[in-house]
């Protein structure tokens, strides 16, 4: 916990002294509340609220010609419950320097690929940060070399990623975890090198009037572990395993008019699997419904994974309604509302977001998760009682 | 006899034309001319960068506030290229939005969400929408194109800045997707300045009136307001837009219009 705080405090000051008074300065303060209906199943569990705060500053600087910039992204998280869910990550800590139609990327930096919604399937640099939130969105900051080539033909972009990060897990005391703790620390890994593997990865990416399509190769450590039953002092429990793997990905979106039609496809070579996965559907949006200017997006979406259930995502015959509502009014008030059906073990996931501003700094939102399983086997069905309600209030500056 | 009557009937329509051209221009026709002058008048300013801040207020007078920049390239024979970027309110601060418009064809669009680094390609269907919750509609600030209306012109009047004398014409959208029936124009005579618009809703009831004052020149040549006020009749709500720090010809290229860019853009 001191450790990555104080590197984040050295990098800072390190930072000022390059750059002097040129820094720009943003990000935000957030706290969150969240409430459980339900005690937790397992042990340590026992409590029905939980108090968060957050930080995420963002300091930025760019040379006259804007050629050169640094971005310095540090997080933190205290959390009133779980240790593990305690943490400080650096997000961003790069170099970009900008030729003609190329531009070099240096340093912790994050990278998204994909267009879907209700899963990120082929997004592959960034580990996930899986105690910030399930929808695998926060990402840790990766380290990496990337070249990004611009031609009429779309943009090449070149990584090398220089160490990987080992996925956050809930602590024992965290709520949405699985029955038995994930204990980090002992980690395991194909690769002889472990963490300090080299992974590489090429992607092109074009538009074509209406259709956006990339596709790109990785080779490396793959970012999703498999868990592996072990005894800890006598008690079971889970620890991370780190396969190397290869995967081709593809994500595509065609905009006509007022649909979108997305789909995300990749293909993974591991030492367990070979196999296909895909996430795709369609956004359609009525624009200024009964004569407001609010838009209401109709969201559906089919996720299919070729292991089936012996999947290691909880996605492998999955279908997804959703709504999201925006009433393009000064707060710009929004809502989200979706639904997960699992077509194997007929168990569902509701998810709710909304959210609007307040005044020219704050924003407040309230999101919702409500899982229900009955069959011991889904994934879900540890998190069955682990529904939960919460408000944020976010200070951005 | 049957060729002659012929010939004269050529005769007597090539006599119609001409007098029609010279004489009895149509209103259709010399809206179109004056739309054409207008767009001629303006172009060659090959790419601009402007700060633009706006003040919306409700009708009971409460205010909010936006801030962004604007960088645009001038492309010849097709809309312009536009790369905004957002400062104010700070929750959608460093969001940007990369756009290629066409006269004709869909636009399209690019949004950059820094919190998740994803961009996002987005609907440009949605061109009567609110842009950031002002009174202003997206086609409210996308650039002029002659191909985009059919013209009328009506009269000419007294400018609102009583000095110049306009023209005053109606334009009425192509697109079908448009928020507006038509919209009624004052171009002055001299410059070919939009000094008023105002626009007609899908019922055609005034909807909304839009004016642009104290215009400066840039490069001895191109008029720009430096403020523009619209105000909503139906909703009694306004939005106060000024724009500042004007730049033109600042060597932007279309390697400063692409996703790289958008994804750097600050």
């Amino acid at each position: 916990m001191l450790k990555p705080l104080l590197s984040v405090l050295t990098c800072t000051s390190l930072l000022w002294s390059i750059t002097g008074q040129a820094v720009s300065l943003s990000g935000s303060i957030a706290g969150e509340l969240r409430y459980y209906p339900d005690q937790g199943l397992y042990t340590d569990q026992d409590y029905q609220t939980g108090l968060s705060l957050s930080a995420q500053p963002e300091f930025y600087w760019a040379s006259e010609s804007g050629n050169d910039s640094l971005l310095f992204t540090p997080f933190i998280r205290l959390d009133q419950w779980d240790a593990e869910r305690s943490h400080a990550d650096i997000r961003d800590l790069s170099w970009i320097h900008v030729g003609d139609d190329w531009e070099l990327r240096t340093g912790i930096r994050r990278v998204f690929w994909g267009v879907t919604e209700f899963q990120h399937l082929v997004d592959v640099i960034n580990q996930t940060d899986a105690v910030e939130d399930l929808d695998g969105e926060d990402k840790l900051g990766q380290p990496m070399l990337n070249l990004s080539l611009v031609n009429d033909w779309g943009i090449v972009d070149l990584f090398l990623l220089t160490g990987f990060r080992e996925r956050t897990f809930a602590g024992s005391e965290g709520r949405l975890r699985p029955a038995l703790p994930v204990i980090e620390k002992r980690a395991e890994y194909e690769s002889a090198a472990e963490e300090k593997h080299l992974d590489t990865a090429l992607r092109w990416s074009n538009s074509y009037d209406l259709v956006d399509l990339g596709l790109y190769w990785f080779h490396g450590t793959q970012r999703d572990p498999e868990l592996q039953l072990t005894l800890e002092e006598g008690v079971p429990v889970l620890t991370p395993y780190y396969p190397q793997m290869d995967q081709f990905g593809l994500d595509l979106q065609a905009t006509l008019d007022s649909w979108l039609w997305k789909l995300e496809l990749l293909y993974r070579d591991s030492r367990a699997d070979d196999f296909w996965a895909l996430q795709g559907g369609f956004e359609y949006t009525l624009y200024g419904i009964a004569d407001s200017a609010a838009d209401l997006g109709l969201l559906m979406e089919y996720g299919w994974d070729q292991r089936g259930t012996r999947a290691s995502s909880t996605f492998q015959r999955d279908l997804f309604v959703g709504a999201r509502l925006a009433l393009n009014d000064a707060a710009s008030s929004e809502l989200l509302f979706g639904v997960g059906h699992d077509l194997d073990y007929q168990s569902q996931s509701v998810v709710f977001e909304a959210s609007r501003r307040l005044g020219g700094y704050w924003r407040i939102s309230l999101d919702g998760r409500f899982f229900s399983a009955d069959e011991p086997v889904d994934p879900l069905y540890q998190l069955r009682r682990d529904d939960h309600l919460q408000l944020t209030l976010e200070r951005y500056f | 006899m049957l060729r002659n009557n012929h010939s004269k009937v050529i005769l007597l329509m090539a006599l119609c034309l001409s007098a029609s051209q010279v004489m009895a221009e149509t209103a259709e026709e010399k809206g179109l001319r004056i739309a054409k002058a207008a767009k001629a008048r303006d172009q060659g300013w090959q790419s601009s960068q402007a700060d633009m801040a706006m003040i919306l207020r409700n009708s009971e007078g409460q205010e909010s506030r936006r801030a962004l920049r604007i960088k645009t390239l001038e492309i010849q024979n097709d809309g312009d290229k536009s790369l905004t970027i957002f400062d104010h309110p700070a929750d959608v601060k460093g969001t940007a939005f990369l756009s290629f418009s066409h006269p004709i064809e869909a636009d399209e669009q690019w949004l950059y969400l820094p919190a998740l680094k994803r961009v996002k390609r987005i609907a440009s269907r949605n061109k009567s929408g609110p842009f950031m919750g002002s009174e202003f509609a997206y086609e409210d600030l996308a650039s002029f194109e002659v191909e985009k209306y059919r013209y009328r012109y009506l009269r000419d009047e007294n400018c609102p800045e009583q000095t110049l004398e306009c023209y005053v014409a109606e334009y009425y959208p192509n697109d079908p997707n448009s928020g507006y029936t038509r919209q009624i124009v004052w171009l002055d005579k001299t410059e070919y300045r939009p000094w008023k618009i105002e626009f007609y809703d899908r019922k055609d009831a005034l909807l909304k009136t839009l004016t642009h004052h104290d215009y400066k020149q840039y490069l001895n040549h191109y008029w720009r307001p430096d403020s523009m006020l619209m105000e909503n009749h139906q909703t009694g709500k306004s939005t106060e837009l000024t724009w500042e720090n004007y730049r033109f010809q600042s060597g932007l290229t279309e390697d400063d219009f692409n996703q790289n860019s958008l994804k750097r853009a600050r």
